[in-house]
């Protein structure tokens, strides 16, 4: 029983690990104050380009890079058209969607059937941590995972304390709630907030990537589907913090993967059922923060709003 | 001993479109000194103040700080060159500490380092005289424990010049005192303060200096150890201009509005009206005269039914409407019309034509579901001939007609209900001067045909033309209700700011 | 020195212009991108059309695309012009589709006629009460409904998957997930060769524009779209016209479900809705939430992807083109919004 549930959590893990990857480029994006519904377009991208530079170059670190630069590439025409143009918000995140979707497909036409090359398949084997991955049952679930895991952890952990403990991570943090405030403290706030829509991108790429370099790793057409959106709720659910989306990622994964597990064990509880518990659950939490007006887990106050200098 | 004085600003002019906010102003400050700036609305202190923390650039004029030459394309200019500004609208993150907002903007390194910052704020506030919880978050601050920390945080950036918008407009007089010891410590370590101001009794109390803004212009700067509250008054709203309105004499009826005891509170607990009394007879004009935010919106927004009462009565014709709100008032055939200062944003729907605005009353009078515009399309065309109103055509959206096109409208809807009660807030205001005389001349008509009518206005001269009585209020009391005729500016300005008047007078 | 100054004011016909020409940008931008997969963009586009209203067979299958995405598309609008963000179009015609597939799946032998209007009513039903649910979150609690509808799209989704692999799976369908399908009663009838969706589609437009300019409900919400202020000085029942414009939109939009099921599918499937309810919000959007001209534009977007299948198999270029496509069109004209709002001007310099 105790093995059953070690495996089922290091499989959680695994499965959570695209998640937090989208969810905390996600963060970063709507702590600027965006409001990004492209994020599955910019997975898309991501995964389709990783997973070409990958089967052509054979070279990990150029998979990867290629998806950041796919990625920041939608995140750059989302922060050009809201930013520069101070176009709609959620209809720009929509365009992007559609333009990541159909990018994806195009590319990946020539792909379909094709497995990522021997070469990144062995880069991303299991890695088991020294020591660490003997720590009694923790240590198998987090500690005996492949490398693009352990990457997740360090760049929730960094993100964590870059938001939190330096300084220009406390002017993001302003600049979503007031960027007025922001920009009166001589904060440049249109750079800020390009620079991390990239890098948010960036994050969101590296998301697909996984999915298409290492979870499946077969290309197909749908390697997506759908967790782009999961992770706009995981935002939510983390409140719109790295470390709680460590451990939201890793919740979700479990859910999405618990489906088959129950049968096994004989419960009787269909996957689609559980699927919903993460759209819910947010939903449950948005209500819950706009109930009680409460201040520490709202959603940037600025965000979805464009912000321009009134007459200058 | 001839100091250079530290701020110097020369010859400032800046133009909004058509608007002159400062014409060739002329400014100087001394270090370890304290200079008030006083004015009414709209005479251009904020702008001034703008231009000199960096927001503005003037369209002509020079700025000096210790007599060099400055220019200032951006805040952070201004910040460099050591000035601070305390805005009225305090610029914090909510849900920041203390801590964090003084950190906000600044090179401090990659890394926060709270201990290292929270020392030195220690060494700056102790030496200041200021008491910051550093940790405290800003939504959980008082508006004085918000204030202070705004100094702080301008003082952290270095500032030796600190301009004060305002400052004391919510305080109570227990934080107004801790302000003012702030302000004689910082002179003391030889800052310049700009304190902007209308509150006269505080402007005597702290200052040094007075320089007095009307309309854009400097009139004269004084010391203010050589002036009084009565002086500065007639100096703040100047001579009376005769703008020869007529004031219609017409014998009062029977009194058609009692509003009694009224008391308005806002959605953050304090009171914008404070036990109100007034009452308006028909045939009568009575123009209220106050500081802007001294409860005006609030008196006509609880009687057009839209504002929540807490406490007292609103008598019209024999009945009480507080509790209704403004659906209830309009089906009982209360006949009452309110053209709200805000034209576009209230009044009417920009985005609409003539005809659809002209419904924004009446549409659910109509029985059916459907809208029948026809009576609309006919009064659009009546309005248009009636008060000459240009527009490309009653199908225009009206967002992009002239002001006072756009208020000719708003008048001609709610005047065709043919009210008994007209509430009018700033009815004029930016428009030009021959609509303006058309729209004293409708006033006078109304008045003839017995209606009764509220007047806002901020310009003195053409309430005391054109009113019987006028009410002044602030703070959200009545300071003063005098006869027109025997009223002064100066009086009226005394009692703007704060002076009840001594006798009842009216 | 360039500075960009807030218009005063600026013509309708100004404004389309700019529109117009942003849409000619992007169709040349793609043609530029045509070119690069080696084939002519002209041949391209003209193929796109035959394969859209070439022939009777493929105008009947625009026509079919665009019927669910108008009526999804109007629906969209009536809220959007209140400015309530209803991203939930998707999960209302789902729900839609649900309620009137119970109707179908459980009283199949019902006359024809009235079998319909049940379906009809039920998928009405199902939309609302779904659209319902975050406009009562919002109009109580101020919660953000961009998101609340936009989660509520997945639960509605991952509910009908619930159901077609389970307890409405079709036992007769040997093992393949799939509900039953429903009888001929329970079917739209076809006119002139397409399902009679296309007569409520003309009848909706017609209905929504007379709405929104002709009556009372509607003028309140097109006040209160602009402003709150406004509308309570007009003594508009604030919560009241949000809850009615709501139900409104996502009862439309549930109507698209049943057209989807009963006149498409024949069915009730996961992917009824298909992506029509995140492509009517563009579609909206690009409309202006003019109820004629969404009829236009959601013609225009079937056309595209009716073509779009078309040219993967004449020229080889992938049918997702479409997609890109539909998103550069979208991409321009959302820029050129900022040219409609904003003119450039030189900057006054510092005077003497």
């Amino acid at each position: 029983m105790m093995i059953q549930l070690i495996a089922f959590l290091t499989a959680a893990v695994v499965a959570g690990t695209p998640l937090l990857f989208a969810t905390l480029g996600e963060i970063i994006i709507e702590r600027a104050g965006n409001l990004n519904l492209g994020v599955e377009g910019m997975m898309l991208m991501g995964a389709v380009t990783g997973f070409m530079v990958g089967l052509k170059t054979g070279n990990v670190m150029a998979a990867l890079i290629g998806a950041m630069v796919a990625g920041a590439a939608g995140g750059l025409i989302f922060a050009f058209l809201t930013i520069t143009l101070r176009a709609n918000q959620v209809v720009s995140g929509l365009a992007v969607a559609t333009f990541g979707s159909g990018f994806s497909t195009i590319l990946g036409r020539q792909l379909v059937g094709q497995t990522a090359p021997q070469a990144i398949k062995l880069f991303f084997k299991t890695l088991n941590l020294p020591i660490l991955s003997k720590i009694p049952f923790i240590g198998p679930i987090l500690f005996k995972q492949d490398p693009f895991v352990y990457l997740g952890y360090i760049v929730a952990i960094m993100l964590g304390i870059y938001l939190f403990n330096t300084s220009k991570g406390l002017n993001l943090r302003a600049i979503g709630e007031n960027p007025g405030c922001a920009d009166a403290a001589s904060v440049n706030v249109s750079l800020y907030k390009y620079i991390h829509i990239l890098f948010g991108g960036a994050l969101c790429g590296l998301g697909g990537a996984y999915l298409s370099l290492v979870y499946i790793p077969t290309w197909q057409e749908n390697v997506v589907s759908g967790r782009g959106w999961i992770a706009i709720a995981l935002v939510i659910f983390a409140s719109w913090n790295p470390y709680k989306a460590i451990a939201g990622a890793f919740l979700f994964g479990g859910l999405d993967i618990i489906g088959f597990r129950l049968q096994n064990a004989g419960i009787q509880f269909p996957q689609s059922l559980v699927d919903i518990i993460p759209y819910a659950v947010t939903i449950l939490i948005l209500v819950v923060v706009s109930m009680k007006k409460s201040k520490k887990n709202a959603p940037p106050k600025n965000l979805g709003v464009a912000y321009f200098r009134e007459d200058r | 001993m001839s100091k250079v004085p530290y701020i110097s600003m020369k010859k400032i002019t800046k133009t909004f479109g058509k608007v002159i906010a400062n014409n060739n102003i002329n400014l100087e400050v001394n270090s370890g000194e304290i200079h008030a700036l006083l004015g009414e609305n709209g005479a251009g202190k904020s702008t001034l103040m703008n231009i000199l923390s960096g927001i503005y650039t003037p369209d002509r004029g020079s700025i000096f700080i210790s007599g060099k030459e400055e220019k200032f394309s951006s805040p952070k200019d201004a910040i460099h060159a050591k000035i601070g500004m305390i805005h009225q609208h305090f610029k914090l993150v909510e849900v920041m500490t203390s801590l964090e907002n003084i950190m906000l903007g600044q090179k401090t390194g990659f890394f926060v380092n709270k201990r290292k910052l929270a020392k030195e704020l220690k060494i700056l506030s102790d030496q200041y005289g200021l008491e910051v919880d550093l940790n405290k978050r800003v939504y959980d601050m008082a508006v004085g424990e918000k204030q202070i920390l705004e100094i702080l945080k301008v003082l952290y950036r270095g500032a030796k010049i600190l301009v004060l918008d305002e400052p004391t407009t919510v305080f109570t007089p227990q934080e107004t005192k801790k302000l003012f010891q702030i302000m004689y410590k910082m002179k003391q370590l030889g800052c310049a303060l700009i304190f902007i101001s209308h509150k006269m009794d505080e402007v005597i109390e702290v200052s040094d200096k007075v320089t007095i803004l009307r309309k854009g212009e400097t009139i004269v700067t004084v010391d203010t150890k050589d002036t009084s509250p009565e002086n500065l008054a007639e100096l703040m709203v100047g001579h009376p201009v005769d703008l020869s309105i007529n004031r219609v004499k017409v014998k009062a009826k029977e009194t058609l509005l009692e509003v009694k005891n009224l008391k308005v509170v806002d959605e953050d607990g304090i009171e914008s009206l404070k036990d109100l009394s007034f009452d308006i007879k028909a045939g009568e004009i009575l123009g209220v005269a106050g500081i802007v935010n001294s409860g005006q919106k609030e008196i006509c927004e609880a009687i057009a039914g839209m504002q929540p009462v807490k406490a007292g009565k609103i008598i019209f014709q024999g009945e009480d409407l507080v509790g209704k709100n403004t659906r209830d008032i309009l089906k009982k055939g209360i006949s009452m019309s309110f053209i709200p200062e805000d034209r576009l944003g209230m009044g009417l729907v920009g985005s609409m034509d003539m005809v659809d605005n002209l419904m924004l009353k009446e549409y659910h009078s109509q029985k059916g579901f459907f809208i029948d515009k026809k009576p609309a399309v006919a009064r659009a065309n009546d309005i248009i001939k009636k008060l000459q109103v240009k527009t490309p055509g009653i199908h225009y959206p009206i967002k992009n007609l002239s002001g006072g096109n756009i208020q000719k409208i708003l008048l001609g809807r709610e005047l065709a209900s043919d009210p008994k009660l007209l509430i009018m807030a700033y009815p004029v205001r930016g428009l030009d001067i021959n609509t303006c005389y058309k729209i004293y001349d409708l006033i006078n008509e109304q008045k003839k045909n017995g209606v009764g009518i509220l007047l806002i206005s901020e310009d003195l001269d053409v309430l005391i033309q054109l009113s019987d009585r006028i009410m002044v209020v602030c703070s959200g009391e009545v300071t003063g209700m005098l006869q027109a005729e025997k009223a002064t500016k100066e009086g009226i300005g005394l009692m703007m700011t704060g002076h009840k008047s001594k006798v009842k007078e009216a | 020195m360039l500075r960009f100054v807030k218009r005063d004011e600026i013509s309708k016909r100004k404004s389309i212009m700019i529109k117009i020409a942003s849409v000619m940008l992007a169709l040349v931008i793609f043609g530029i991108f045509i070119i690069f997969l080696k084939k002519n963009p002209i041949q391209v586009y003209q193929s796109m059309i035959k394969g859209s209203f070439g022939s009777a067979y493929s105008t009947k299958e625009t026509i079919k695309l665009a019927i669910p995405l108008c009526i999804a598309a109007l629906g969209v609008s009536v809220a959007f012009k209140m400015q309530f963000w209803n991203i939930g179009a998707e999960g209302q015609i789902m729900m839609g589709a649900f309620f009137a597939s119970m109707f179908a799946l459980k009283m199949p032998n019902l006359p024809r006629p009235m079998l319909l209007i049940l379906m009809m009513a039920g998928g009405v039903l199902g939309g609302s009460l779904w659209a319902l649910i975050p406009a009562i979150f919002k109009a109580k609690w101020k919660t953000n409904e961009t998101i609340v509808t936009l989660m509520m799209n997945y639960i509605a989704i991952k509910w009908v998957t619930f159901l077609q692999y389970g307890p409405l799976k079709d036992p007769k369908a040997k093992g393949f997930p799939k509900i039953a399908n429903f009888t001929q009663n329970a079917i739209l009838p076809d006119l002139f060769g397409v399902h009679i969706g296309w007569i409520f589609a003309l009848i909706l437009v017609v209905v929504v524009y007379i709405f929104m300019k002709y009556t009372k409900k509607g003028y309140e919400i097109a006040v209160l779209g602009e402003s709150e202020k406004t509308a309570l000085y007009s003594g508009i029942n604030i919560k009241k016209t949000i809850i009615i414009s709501i139900l409104l939109s996502g009862g439309l939009c549930g109507l698209v479900g049943m057209i989807q099921a009963s006149g498409v599918s024949g069915t009730l499937a996961y992917n009824v809705s298909g992506g029509v309810g995140f492509t009517a919000i563009i579609v909206a959007w690009l409309s202006s939430l003019s109820a004629p001209i969404i009829l236009v534009i959601s013609i225009l977007f079937a056309a595209l992807e009716q073509g779009g299948s078309f040219i993967q198999s004449s020229f080889g270029i992938p049918e997702a083109a479409a997609q890109i496509l539909q998103a550069t069109i979208l991409f321009f004209v959302l820029g050129s919004e900022f040219f409609i709002k904003f003119k450039i001007e030189r900057k006054v310099g510092d005077a003497l």
